[in-house]
């Protein structure tokens, strides 16, 4: 069974972790078109090579990232999450809002 | 029976593995034989004359020992309740019943061997052919073919025995017990690595205990020896006997099998001293009863002294066919010649000392056929013929009279595990024998297996890949250990040790009864590419995979082609290295299930239990037989009176922070941030294409903190989208997964609020200070409580959460204090039903994977002017499409009607226009109630649609307004 290495929790049995798909940059939903949209949901890279993907350790619940070569599975790295999002998200000011 | 065959047990041989004290009674085909302890099935019978253990697959041939390790299909044998038994690895037990496999009527007389005299019609590719052409043919064969296909006979009644799993860590593994991997072991243990040493057979020692290195192996056999107590003496070494290493996978993942427990092993690195295979001699008759490898001889002599034969012939092409053939002489066997392929014989101690005993040496001969007895089908002659070419030889030859005939012609490394981690064996034309060309990271290999045949280079080579595995893992060390100049790779393996026969009978795999013309004809069909080949043909497809025929077919198959053997290359060889039960990969049942604080009261109330997720939960409470009657009692007290349910397994998500309310305004379809605290909400969930995923109530109980409910099944990915959302928008909150830590009970009916009254004293319960969706924070029974107004099941009701570990208290206490009331408890059914009453949808019932919320009428919970929700963008989309169904409730008109079943199909003129998801007959309305998809325009009131039953009849609903019971909800705000 292979290893992967949780930037949490250490090296571990891949079956401890699932994988979270391809991470992707929502289109902004007051602007995209209903064809951005149904892309982003239904259409995904499939890339041969370098791929970065979500990835859950399922008994601690930690979300990270792993950079992994399709081609080969090999591992290339993981990292926390926040590395690749670094900054609070807002859609619109709350008082906005209802 | 065993005394008349007494002679063939040899006296006691240094370090032989049966144990004379001990004699054990055993049956092969009805007839009672008696071993020794230590015995193996295949020994037993040996030494008591039995050379025909079983049948061949295709032409019934009989068959017996070839290796005598296990490698090989001759030996497979049917025990009661387990076929494809290996004989040749088994022990005897007392009263263990044996039969052979295989057959029509017996093993000696089988009345399904005529099928060899039609062996000229059963071409290689019969099968495949016989699908097609000519037309018919398959019709008639496949009756044939399906009656004697498959190995051996299932036992559908056996029983299952007891299999577990274990896991296991090192740094070293090293696979094989044999000179190079003790080495190994002994090298990495003593740098400070703790080492697993594997090893298949029942004792240390490898090759060291039946091989013989020397004309005096004396000092050899004492250095196997020392090198055996030397591991079993050191610290850092656990050794597993009889244990395989059954495969290779990423990341030195290792599953081994040792009796009836599957050990799944990680290592830091592993040593693979896996040995290498004997290979068989290809010539007419090379598998009659008698015909063996050289190896199998001596373990037969070494291992479990018996003597193979009275007479042998031994036909090889190294130093190690002498080695066997003196091993025969000081067990008192008559050696009649032997041949050797090779036309200059090298100068070779063992050589002379078998020259020495007077024993006849036939250079440059082969074995051009061996000749059967009619009646026992074992080996009487050799033809011995002087070989002029590759593969052929001249007409003119000797016979010599034998009753065994070994062959030790070379060997093939045991490259199975490496080439599952990824490693590549290629072809060497200076050894004639494939070596490894690639080995992958953390790994290494050593011994034959990595083409070292002389002893002092195995000893040094095991001791160096030791010692490099413990330093790639830092372990202190010494300096590097050398290795031996002369691994002793040359001249061991012959070229060409193939003699095709015009009359065929030569075969190059003997599990699936292939002769040389079989995978020359398959070639000449076009099938010339190594891995066609195998499959066209299927050599090396039986249980051997291929351990004694790949090499043979690619040496032919390059031979045929006109290219290296190289060029043609090997199949993949894939896990599992040896067959393995299905038991040992199922193991015991660790299916996790949880039980709720209040389990025990449940199974002592006599609850029915039932699974909702990994989750035991009440059914209903009483006898299975009385199920109707009891689930509509258990509704009717809660309508009439009071009932508690055990709601702990629903799931409970706190949410603490600043930008909770925020949080939630994103994750649910509905509006939170102005929700005041004290009060719940529903919340309903969606995915990104807008379908409903999970529904619940988001309960305040603080401007930054929310107790959110989730369903039982859904709160596991309800919690991991939560932190995978987050995890992007860093919003500042924590998430907790509650849902353990609290148990829940649920109280309602119209008598709850009094009930409840006299457990809690600091909470204001009135309607006017409590209403219906406000949620408080309170004692119950002096438990410290979370109580929430909810109406789920559509009367005035009390959700109570209290620890976990105060649930039981909780749930005795309300009982009690309840007992004036009439207080009893209900049942995931009896909910079911009264939730059904109220129209309340259960998500994953009434909803599927398409659902999204206008379908199922839950518009109502969508704010629509919120910046973003999750789905809600995709929700916007399918609202500017026409819907394509609608869920409604329904009842039959038709009192007599029976109760449609969930997925019961609506139609209309033969088309499918939804499917019923929820029916029951109401006692409330006392009526059959019902929710259902309809096509749009069939979802006004008052419509009629036809629902299809079970049988096909058609049952009429009409759509009627939700909810079925207490439309104005007087009931649940009292």
């Amino acid at each position: 069974m292979k290893i992967m290495n949780c930037p949490l929790n250490g090296p571990r049995n891949i079956s401890e972790f699932v994988c979270g798909g391809e991470v992707q940059k929502m289109p902004d939903p007051a602007i995209g078109s209903d064809a951005d949209w149904a892309d982003y949901v239904f259409m995904h890279d499939n890339a041969a090579g370098v791929v970065t993907e979500w990835w859950l350790h399922v008994p601690t619940a930690y979300w990270f990232i792993a950079e992994r070569d399709t081609r080969t599975d090999e591992i290339v790295k993981t990292y926390p999450a926040s590395e690749l999002f670094e900054a609070r998200v807002d859609f619109a000011k709350p008082e906005d809002a209802p | 029976m065993s005394a008349a065959s007494d002679d063939l047990r040899l006296p006691p041989q240094s370090g032989e593995w049966i144990d004379r004290s001990e004699e054990i009674s055993f049956s092969f085909e009805g007839l009672t034989f008696t071993g020794f302890g230590g015995d193996v099935i295949a020994s037993a019978l040996a030494a008591n004359g039995i050379r025909m253990l079983s049948r061949s697959f295709k032409y019934r041939r009989p068959r017996g020992i070839l290796t005598m390790a296990g490698q090989d299909a001759n030996t497979l044998v049917q025990l009661p309740g387990e076929p494809n038994v290996l004989a040749d690895r088994h022990p005897i037990a007392p009263g263990l019943e044996v039969m052979g496999q295989n057959y029509t009527g017996s093993l000696k007389f089988d009345r399904g061997a005529y099928i060899e005299r039609f062996a000229r019609f059963l071409p290689v590719g019969f099968y495949y052919k016989t699908f097609y052409k000519p037309r018919g043919a398959w019709k008639f064969w496949e009756p044939i073919v399906r009656a004697r296909a498959g190995l051996g006979k299932i036992d559908e009644s056996a029983p299952h025995g007891y299999y577990d799993k274990a896991y296991d860590f090192c740094d070293v593994a090293v696979v094989g017990g044999g000179p190079a991997g003790m080495s190994a072991a002994l090298a990495a243990a003593e740098a400070g690595a703790e080492v697993l040493l594997f090893e298949e057979h029942v004792r240390l020692g490898g090759s060291g205990t039946y091989a013989r290195f020397a004309a005096d192996d004396g000092d050899n056999r004492k250095r196997i020896a020392d090198l055996i107590a030397a591991v079993e003496g050191e610290a850092n070494i656990r050794v597993m006997t009889d244990a395989t290493c059954n495969g290779l996978f990423v990341d030195n993942w290792l599953p081994v099998l040792k009796d009836k427990r599957l050990y799944k092993v990680r290592a830091g690195r592993v040593v693979l001293a896996t040995g290498s295979i004997e290979q068989p001699a290809i010539f007419r008759n090379n598998d009659l009863l008698g015909v063996m490898q050289g190896s199998a001889a001596q373990r037969l002599i070494r291992q479990y002294a018996v003597k193979p034969g009275a007479r042998a012939l031994v036909l090889t092409a190294n130093g190690d066919g002498y080695g066997v053939a003196l091993d025969l002489l000081d067990a008192g066997i008559e050696v009649a010649a032997v041949a050797d392929l090779r036309q200059d014989l090298p100068p070779c101690a063992r050589a002379d000392a078998v020259r020495d005993h007077g024993v006849p040496i036939h250079a440059g001969h082969t074995v051009w056929e061996a000749l059967p007895d009619k009646h026992t089908r074992g080996v009487v002659a050799a033809h011995l013929a002087p070989v002029t070419g590759q593969g052929t030889c001249a007409p003119n030859g000797t016979f010599a009279d034998c009753d065994l005939l070994v062959m030790s012609p070379g060997y093939t490394p045991t490259g199975q595990l490496l080439s599952h981690a990824g490693g590549k064996l290629r072809y060497d034309g200076e050894t004639d024998m494939f070596s490894i060309a690639e080995c992958p990271a953390g790994l290494s290999a050593a011994g034959s297996v990595n083409g070292a045949y002389a002893l002092d280079a195995t000893f040094a080579e095991g001791r160096h890949a030791g010692w490099a595995a413990a330093k790639e893992l830092g372990l202190a060390v010494g300096g590097e250990p050398p290795l031996a100049n002369d691994r002793g790779g040359h001249g061991v393996t012959h070229p060409w040790p193939i003699f095709p026969h015009p009359k065929g009978k030569d075969f190059v795999d003997f599990d699936e009864d292939l002769q040389v013309h079989d995978i020359l004809d398959a070639i000449d069909e076009g099938y010339d590419h190594i891995e066609l080949l195998k499959r066209f043909s299927t050599v090396g497809m039986g249980p051997s995979q291929g351990r004694h025929s790949s090499l043979a077919t690619v040496r032919l198959a390059a031979h045929a082609k006109g290219e290296d053997v190289a060029e043609v290359g090997m199949t993949t060889s894939r896990p599992p290295f040896t067959a393995e039960k299905i038991g040992l990969l199922a193991g015991r049942g660790f299916e996790p299930e949880r039980r709720t604080a209040m389990h025990h009261r449940h199974v002592e109330m006599g609850a029915q239990m039932m699974l909702a997720g990994l989750w035991y939960r009440p059914a209903y409470y009483g006898p299975a037989s009385d199920r109707d009657r009891l689930t509509r009692e258990e509704a009717v007290n809660v309508r009439d009176n009071v009932g508690i349910i055990d709601v702990s397994t629903l799931g409970g998500l706190d949410i603490r922070g600043p930008d909770a309310a925020e949080f939630l305004n994103r994750m649910y379809t509905f509006a939170y941030l102005k929700q005041p605290v004290g009060r719940s909400r529903y919340v309903l969930m969606c995915d990104d294409t807008g379908a409903i995923v999970d529904d619940g109530v988001a309960c305040r109980f603080g401007d930054e903190h929310f107790y959110v409910t989730a369903t039982t099944g859904g709160v596991d990915g309800v919690y991991q989208k939560m932190l995978w959302w987050n995890a992007q928008w860093r919003l500042d909150i924590d998430i907790t997964n509650v849902t353990a830590a609290l148990a829940g009970v649920n109280i309602a009916g119209p008598r709850s609020r009094d009930v409840l009254r006299r457990l809690c004293d600091d909470v204001d319960l009135s309607a006017d200070a409590f209403p219906y969706m406000g949620i408080r924070e309170g004692t119950v029974a002096g438990i410290p409580a979370r109580l929430l107004r909810v109406g789920f099941v559509g009367e005035l009701g009390y959700e109570i959460h209290v620890p976990a570990s105060q649930g039981e208290a909780l749930w005795d206490a309300l009982l009690d204090a309840g007992a004036p009331e009439g207080i009893r408890p209900f049942g995931v059914e009896t909910q079911r039903l009264l939730r059904l009453e109220k129209g309340h949808i259960i998500i994953g019932q009434d909803t599927d994977g398409l659902t999204h919320p206008h379908e199922a009428h839950m518009s109502w919970a969508i704010a629509r002017k919120k910046p973003f929700f999750v789905g809600g963008r995709a929700i916007d989309i399918q609202m500017k499409r026409p819907l394509t169904r609608q869920l409604v409730g329904f009842v039959l008109p038709d009192p007599w009607a029976p109760v449609p079943e969930e997925c019961h199909l609506t139609v209309r003129d033969g088309a499918i226009t939804g499917r019923v998801t929820s029916a029951a007959y109401s006692p409330a309305l006392d009526r059959i109630v019902g929710l259902a998809y309809v096509a749009p325009d069939q979802a006004e009131n008052g419509t009629r649609f036809d629902i299809k039953i079970a049988g096909g009849a058609l049952i009429q609903g009409d759509v009627v307004p939700l909810p079925f019971y207490d439309p104005d909800n007087t009931r649940q705000e009292m």
